[in-house]
């Protein structure tokens, strides 16, 4: 039972690796996204071996079921412009940047890992859970009794966050009255008045 | 059963991923997609030492968990929405560009 143990972990583990790497490391975003979707999936397995079965169940519905669909539709809108070309412009500071916060993050870890007591290290680990621990049942009882104010104002946060997100993607439409009636459907499109093709970064970005 | 310590671990290797992720790329999705990443990263250890006997049967690492998702798909259903009006008005998802409010 041990030794399925671990290796359903670190299955989970290094799937949960290659999919973060996968995100971060791809050209295309859909790939990225494909990574996320993998990472989630690893992720979600893990909250299983971890009696948090209601978790992993929230997990595959809100990160794999929205936020990546979500993700997905956003690159699929945006069509061939959501990769960007790669440059190398103010390159050395960022990977500096970087390379300082993997080192820390790596150094935590290892000290971590050295100064981690090597009694708990073993086959005998904990108690296996009593009763109906991370069920529905028991979650929704701590949800409702001692998480009931968070839990509501999670609600409210959430109503907030879609509001937010219809009127900052929302834009200008046909309706505004600044754009007149006629060609409503090149109004999306084409720049308003005043607004040349911009240029950015030493290309010229012209509206299609 | 696994030592947390092992989870911790996994923990902190996923964050510095995402870490390292949001810093060096531009595309503003895959930053945003960083994010997820170290949001991920968070609640593998919280979910993890919510196992450790002292706590064995309450859920507080586990609802810490919950609300980390909650908040998660809030930001980014907002952080879309900005990235949809920014290609709006710019033609572009690139981070750098984004200077709208410099002139």
């Amino acid at each position: 039972m041990s030794a399925i143990g671990y290796v359903y972990f670190y299955a989970c583990a290094l799937f949960a690796v290659l999919g973060a790497l996968g995100t971060v490391g791809a050209k295309n975003p859909i790939r990225g996204a494909m990574g996320l979707l993998l990472m989630i999936l690893s992720i979600a397995g893990l909250f299983l071996a971890l009696h948090a079965q209601f978790l992993a169940a929230i997990q595959l519905i809100v990160y794999a079921g929205a936020i990546v669909v979500l993700f997905l539709f956003v690159i699929m809108l945006l069509g061939p412009s959501a990769s960007t070309p790669s440059d190398h412009r103010g390159r050395i500071p960022r990977l500096i940047g970087a390379g300082l916060f993997g080192a820390t993050g790596l150094g935590a870890m290892a000290l971590l890992v050295s100064s981690s007591p090597k009694s708990t290290i073993g086959p005998t680990g904990y108690p296996s859970p009593t009763g109906d621990f991370g069920s529905v049942d028991a979650f929704g009882r701590i949800i409702f009794s001692q998480g009931l104010v968070p839990f509501e104002l999670s609600s409210a946060l959430l109503m907030v966050a879609i509001v937010g997100a219809v009127a900052v993607a929302r834009g200008r439409h046909k309706s505004d009255p600044a754009i007149s009636g006629a060609a409503t459907l090149e109004a999306e499109n084409v720049p308003h008045a005043g607004q040349a093709p911009r240029t950015a970064g030493g290309i010229t970005r012209e509206a299609p | 059963m696994i030592p947390v310590e092992h989870y911790v671990a996994l923990s902190a290797i996923l964050f510095t991923i995402g870490g390292v992720g949001f810093l060096v790329r531009r595309n503003v999705i895959v930053a945003l997609m960083s994010i997820e990443v170290m949001l991920n990263a968070v609640n593998v250890a919280l979910v993890a030492f919510n196992r450790l006997p002292t706590h064995n049967n309450a859920h507080t690492g586990q609802v810490f968990a919950f609300f980390i998702i909650a908040v998660a798909a809030a930001s980014v259903a907002v952080g879309l929405a900005i990235v949809l009006s920014l290609f709006r008005i710019r033609r572009t998802v690139r981070s750098d560009e984004a200077d709208l409010l410099k002139n």
